[in-house]
């Protein structure tokens, strides 16, 4: 599309290039930011404004807690992007507007994902979902929960219920979808509409599946994008046009996330990497002399208010899951650029100082992608208000630049995708040391006693062959990756149907890159028994096992399952930088993902797979009977792919080279390492120790 | 040859510049009152350990360590003088940046050969001075200090960059007049880069108790962070104040 530059006001100032003519924001952000390489002295205190607001917000906090956690929930309205006038805090003083329903707090009805988990949510918070809501969506409109299980074989379900495939995404919204909010300040929501009709035009006869999908889906997001509009307006904003100032571009990058998450009740609702590309504005304003610094605070203080405010209604099972209410409000702040410059603006400093002003904060999820070559000040700056805040996560942007470019982000906690260009089908997660438990027992669940898997033989000897249990770990980890890759071909498809990210994906190129993103869990618990396994010698305990219907009555028995194990001598344990334990760690990742690459996966999804479990480990480990490497049923796994609790006795550094020794490239969607380490092991505090002493100076 | 050593700490932070690879060896001939390593004192050898076994350890994870380098404390590291040489001159050879943390006990200037021979690959001394008195310091260590703060003169004569550490203990070495002695001490050093006073903490009690030793500062509190504080400024009113007598002599 041609577009005459010089006739665009509301660019004026701005360096032109490929982003005319073409929705790319990456081209824009790199042809006109400035690179900041200061210190923090610039940065300005909360405005009264501010606190008056955020101490507003305080008391609807607190009156949330003391409510039980929730406030108040809508049981009438299917939200949608319309579905709800204008909400404010205080009108007057926001600088930024806008809410998920009518008041701050008060959750949206989101029944697309499924009807049974939305009215759950409900009830189990004291609210009764209007039954005339419930009839339609149960006898007029199909839900994304409903769609899956019309198809899931019995075998997925066993697998689901065993709780061998777990968190699975088919009751719920899946997220980890980014939308390119930018797009809606920087282009307006009528050129957005313009370029998604052309791309329309491109899927023409012959009609294939696939087109039609392709026209149908394009179609929904045209009127995404006509809601949008009508959204703003509800708050008296018009986003039409190219946001003009610093104001309205933030106040359209917001519209345009509000938007997700009030279509969307998804597992993470990241936001992106968005405050480089607004610092463009804030420099502009400022260097016109209509924007203090003052000011420009005032604005990110507001705009981060808003997705502190942002809600989903979620069942107590959920929150136990996830170790609270997670949003998963992912920005992602800082990096390096392809052609070498730092990507730090006087905007990253500004966001991470609303954690002083507004105070520390979970949400949005601040996410500084740490490079070696950051300025000093930033990396300075950063680091101190770690320390005062603990609420910035860090993430190594020299590994993940490599393959994602400089202008990608994180969904939920670890996810990397180029922001509008790639997405990701969430996946959740294999249990690993269970599979290991089923190469054993030939298939057979070590605490229900159902035939899960394939039957194949089990180990039967008394101590446990190394070779042998390789052998079998390797047949039944071909069956779970191939049962849980079609799983989730069953999801997405589902997903795509019944609940459908239509803004999201209006905020998208036309062709996505879609990863399939996996997971599994119990990694050092797998590489601790084999290397248990290997290196000592682990006596097999049998016991025959009652199995039992839904109704608790005795259906069957399953005869001498392993279900405990005794271990004689001493072995390598993962977590202490040791080759002969850490190898074993990393073959079976790559033989998983491996075995996930063979699978066939749905939209020619790219497959990744996650060491993710930062929370949900416990509930894993609850699930997964005593395992070769000495560690007893119901035992928490270790978070992600930390080491199990107390073997890594080598200190922090030999523990994280363990971890580090894992491939990205088998783990693309994340690695983590939970570690949590008092102040005082990291160094000496300045006031103790005062390093160098200038013994001249006191002479 | 062997080590004969404790553990290792692949991610220290409090001992020497940087994040450090520390080793903590077998064996110390003092017997501190209040040692927070009691678990280090015996010389037993069940845990021995070549220096290419520890630097193939510390390679592993030298990403870490950039700003950082290798430490041998313990117990005593130079009661194995000669492991520590060779470790310490594999190291250098890999460029690493080596320092020692000892109570310079087993100093002799009799015979400095084997100490002349370690100090051509040592970048750094941590000396922890236990008491600047002597009958104070045989109360508290159980041995003399004459050799100890000769062993910081030599360090002077010849050069090394030393920092000194010292703990402070309530009512053992807290006094104003032994820290001011400690100070004036200091001041005939111009090899000292760094001054560490840290306060007396009771975190190796527990130890105590596992090894059945009775724990022989019971009654001592820890010490707050601002108490070492003070007592680092009287050190240095003291090597301030040896200065100013100095210059006002000459």
């Amino acid at each position: 599309m041609k577009i005459d530059f010089s006739k665009v006001e509301a660019w004026n100032g701005f360096t032109p290039g490929h982003w005319v003519d073409n929705i790319d924001v990456r081209d824009f952000i790199q042809k006109n930011y400035t690179p900041y390489d200061g210190d923090a002295s610039f940065l300005a205190e909360p405005t009264d404004a501010t606190k008056t607001l955020w101490n507003k917000v305080l008391d609807l906090m607190k009156q949330e807690r003391e409510a039980g956690g929730v406030l108040d929930m809508d049981t009438k309205v299917v939200s949608s992007l319309v579905s709800h006038g204008a909400g404010y805090i205080e009108k007057d003083l926001e600088q930024i507007v806008g809410l998920q329903t009518d008041k701050p707090f008060k959750r949206a009805l989101m029944p697309y994902g499924g009807l049974n988990m939305a009215v759950k949510a409900c009830s189990d918070n004291g609210y009764e979902v209007d039954d005339e809501i419930k009839h339609i969506f149960t006898e007029y409109r199909k839900t994304h929960n409903q769609g899956v299980f019309d198809v899931y074989t019995p075998e997925m379900r066993a697998a689901r219920s065993n709780k061998i495939l777990t968190g699975l995404p088919d009751a719920y919204g899946r997220g980890r979808i980014i939308g390119d909010y930018r797009r809606v300040a920087l282009y307006g929501v009528d050129r957005l509409i313009q370029d998604k009709k052309a791309q329309k035009d491109f899927y023409t006869r012959p009609m294939t599946e696939e087109k039609i999908r392709a026209r149908e889906e394009i179609a929904d997001q045209l009127r995404a994008l006509e809601n949008l509009k009508k959204m703003a307006e509800i708050y008296g904003c018009d986003i039409s046009k190219p946001a003009t100032t610093a104001k309205e571009a933030v106040q359209a990058l917001y519209f345009g996330y509000l938007g997700a998450v009030k279509d969307q009740n998804g597992a993470a609702m990241s936001i992106g990497r968005t405050s480089t590309f607004l610092d463009i504005y804030f420099t502009r304003d400022i260097e016109r002399g209509i924007l203090t610094e003052e000011q420009a605070q005032e604005l990110i203080d507001h705009f981060i208010m808003k997705l502190r405010l942002v809600r989903f209604a979620r069942t107590p099972e959920y929150n136990s899951l996830f170790s609270g209410d997670p949003q998963w409000v992912t920005e992602s702040i800082g990096g390096v650029g392809v052609d070498g410059r730092h990507m730090v603006t006087k905007n990253s400093f500004r966001y991470l100082h609303t954690l002083e002003n507004l105070g520390t904060s979970p949400e949005p999820n601040m996410t500084v992608l740490w490079s070696t070559r950051l300025p000093q000040g930033f990396k300075e700056y950063a680091a101190s208000i770690s320390i005062k805040t603990s609420s910035i996560q860090y993430e190594n942007d020299d590994l993940m630049r490599v393959t994602h470019g400089d202008d990608y982000a994180i969904a939920c906690c670890v996810s990397s995708m180029r922001v509008g260009k790639e997405m990701q089908f969430f996946g959740a997660r294999a249990n690993l040391a269970k599979c290991l438990l089923y190469a054993i027992n030939g298939g057979v669940d070590e605490k229900t006693g159902v035939q899960v898997g394939p039957k194949y033989r089990p180990f039967e000897g008394e101590y446990l062959d190394y070779k042998e249990v390789i052998e079998k770990y390797d047949d039944m980890m071909t069956w779970l990756a191939g049962l849980y890759v079609d799983t989730l071909n069953c999801i997405h498809y589902m997903h795509d149907k019944y609940c459908y990210e239509s803004l999201q994906m209006a905020l998208h190129d036309r062709e996505v890159k879609r990863y399939f993103a996996t997971g599994v869990a119990g990694l050092s618990v797998v590489a601790d028994s084999l290397s248990a396994i290997k290196y000592a010698k682990v006596k097999v305990i049998r016991k025959d096992i009652e199995i039992k219907n839904k109704k608790g009555e005795v259906t069957g028995v399953a005869k001498n399952v392993a279900v405990d194990y005794e271990i004689e001598g001493d072995f390598p344990k993962y977590g202490n930088n040791d080759d002969r334990v850490d190898d074993i760690a990393v073959e079976v990742l790559e033989k998983f993902m491996n075995k996930v690459r063979q699978q066939h996966c749905y939209r020619n999804g790219v497959p990744t797979t996650s060491i993710l479990t930062i929370t949900s480990n416990v509930v894993y480990g609850k699930n997964t009977g005593s395992t070769p490497d000495g560690r007893k049923l119901g035992v928490p796994l270790a978070p992600g792919a930390n080491p199990m609790h107390g073997r890594d006795t080598h200190g922090a550094v030999a523990s994280l080279s363990s971890v580090a020794k894992l491939p990205f490239t088998d783990a693309q969607d994340g690695i983590s390492n939970t570690f949590s380490i008092i102040p005082d092991a990291l160094g000496k505090d300045a006031k103790v120790f005062m390093g160098d002493l200038d013994i001249d100076s006191i002479k | 040859m062997n080590g004969y050593i404790h553990s290792i700490e692949s991610c220290g932070t409090v001992d020497g510049p940087g994040i450090r690879f520390v080793v903590f060896v077998q064996g110390c001939p003092m017997r501190c009152l209040y040692c927070h390593n009691p678990d280090t004192w015996d010389f037993k050898k069940d845990n021995p350990m070549t220096a290419d076994e520890i630097l193939k350890q510390y390679d592993n994870c030298r990403e870490f360590f950039k700003n950082g380098g290798i430490t041998v404390t313990g117990g005593e590291p130079m009661a194995q003088i000669d492991f520590l040489t060779e470790l310490f001159r594999k190291a250098k050879a890999k460029g690493i940046h080596t320092c020692v943390d000892t109570s310079g006990a087993t100093f002799n200037r009799d015979d400095t050969s084997k100490v002349d021979e370690l100090m051509k690959y040592t970048d750094l001394i941590m000396l922890d001075i236990k008491h600047i008195d002597d009958e104070e310091h045989k109360k508290l260590t159980g041995r003399s200090n004459k050799n100890i703060l000769d062993f910081a003169r030599y360090l002077h004569e010849n050069k090394k960059e030393l920092w000194i550490r010292h703990v402070v203990v309530p009512g053992i070495t807290d006094k104003r007049e032994y820290l001011l002695k400690l100070g004036e001490f200091l001041a005939g050093l111009n090899n000292i880069t760094a001054l560490d006073v840290l306060p007396y903490h009771d975190m190796g009690k527990v130890k105590y108790e596992n090894l059945g030793i009775d724990y022989p500062l019971k009654d001592v509190e820890p010490l707050s962070k601002e108490k070492a504080v003070e007592a680092r400024d009287i050190i240095i009113e003291g090597i301030r104040n040896k200065h100013r007598r100095d210059s006002a002599d000459k």
